[in-house]
């Protein structure tokens, strides 16, 4: 695949060399020269210097080719404006923008952003699964599908410690998927499953109803 | 009307202060509060500290209720991304936005959007000027 990285900071320069092993073809647009002859001596004439996000340059690279643009630079309007560019100009199929407020992501979305990836939201998400006592983790969102998988923990007084599954009003739509028991065995759950403290539940289910499973699964 | 206007530099500036003097009510937003030393001493809008691609800045500037918001920040893309946020999120009537890169100026006019350059226009005045 002919992959168009834009920005050359840390994560721009490790995504490029994980591209580059996995044999696609890369091209990085970054705007500092320095930084430009920093990975070109390092990794070979791959890097052009340049604004992402003007269409002179991202025409000289031929991004009409290109099958993927991915913005990675510090500034949200930066990656937005580089990845319209690419969409409205270029016809670039996917575009993915590094987005620092985590508020972007719907937005980004509605003006044709692909895929956005929230680095803060990342790192809050591996901090929350840390915190024990956190009620419901997130572990994956499951891309354009509205779904997610999380995590609940069953404290050892909840009032639904010793009910079965069938006992739960488990909201429409979400689903147990796994339960993980410090002492025997991890099971798929069946309506007959009894809850036991200190489970760990994890669930398909959507934000909107994410408060509603954590309530029907704790009390 | 109410106008919004993100960036309080020589023109957000001036803009706001030939509004205010006609009688609308505006509000002129900036990351700087120094900015606002360019605004007539007999300014009777609102200067407001905060981000204009920020969401939670443009509701505190009152855009939920603004019939204009301008972008007119040093950067492109942060005007192009601001007035976005105003038109789609916030259904602000009539958004307008600086955009001093003419390539991208055209193709955000395609995409709908108010978009000036000051560049194209400038340039064409002069060579008006010259050729006359």
């Amino acid at each position: 695949m002919y992959i168009i990285v834009v920005g050359g900071g840390r994560i721009g320069y490790y995504l490029i060399k994980a591209l580059m092993d996995e044999g696609h073809d890369v091209l990085l647009v970054e705007k500092e020269a320095a930084i430009c002859e920093a990975i070109t001596d390092e990794l070979g004439s791959i890097c052009i210097r340049g604004d992402g996000c003007e269409t002179a340059t991202l025409a000289e690279i031929g991004t009409d080719r290109a099958d993927m643009l991915i913005a990675v630079t510090g500034d949200d309007e930066d990656n937005l404006v580089a990845c319209q560019v690419a969409k409205h100009k270029f016809k670039v199929s996917r575009t993915i923008a590094r987005i620092r407020n985590p508020k972007n992501e719907a937005l980004f979305k509605k003006l044709g952003v692909d895929v956005t990836v929230s680095g803060t939201n990342v790192i809050l998400e591996h901090i929350e699964e840390e915190v024990p006592t956190h009620p419901l983790t997130h572990l994956l969102a499951i891309e354009d599908s509205g779904l997610e998988i999380v995590e609940v923990r069953i404290p050892l007084e909840a009032p639904t410690v010793g009910k079965a599954v069938r006992q739960l009003s488990l909201p429409k739509g979400s689903k147990l998927a796994l339960v993980i028991r410090k002492e025997g065995k991890n099971r798929v759950p069946t309506l007959n499953t009894i809850i036991r403290a200190e489970d760990r539940i994890i669930a398909l289910t959507t934000p909107e109803s994410e408060e509603a499973l954590r309530a029907a699964l704790r009390g | 009307m109410k106008v919004v206007i993100m960036g309080c530099g020589r023109v957000g500036a001036r803009l706001a202060g030939l509004l205010d003097a006609d009688g609308h009510s505006v509000t002129v937003l900036d990351t700087n509060s120094y900015s606002f030393r360019r605004l007539p001493p007999d300014f009777q809008g609102t200067a407001l500290v905060g981000n204009g691609i920020d969401e939670e800045a443009l509701r505190r500037a009152g855009i939920e209720e603004a019939d204009v918001f301008v972008a007119l920040t040093q950067g492109d893309n942060r005007n192009v991304m601001a007035a976005q946020i105003a038109k789609h999120i916030f259904n602000v009537p009539r958004v307008i936005c600086r955009i001093y890169d003419p390539l991208r100026q055209e193709m955000y006019s395609t995409l709908g959007l108010e978009a000036i350059s000051p560049t194209t226009i400038f340039a064409q005045i002069l060579k008006e000027k010259l050729e006359s």
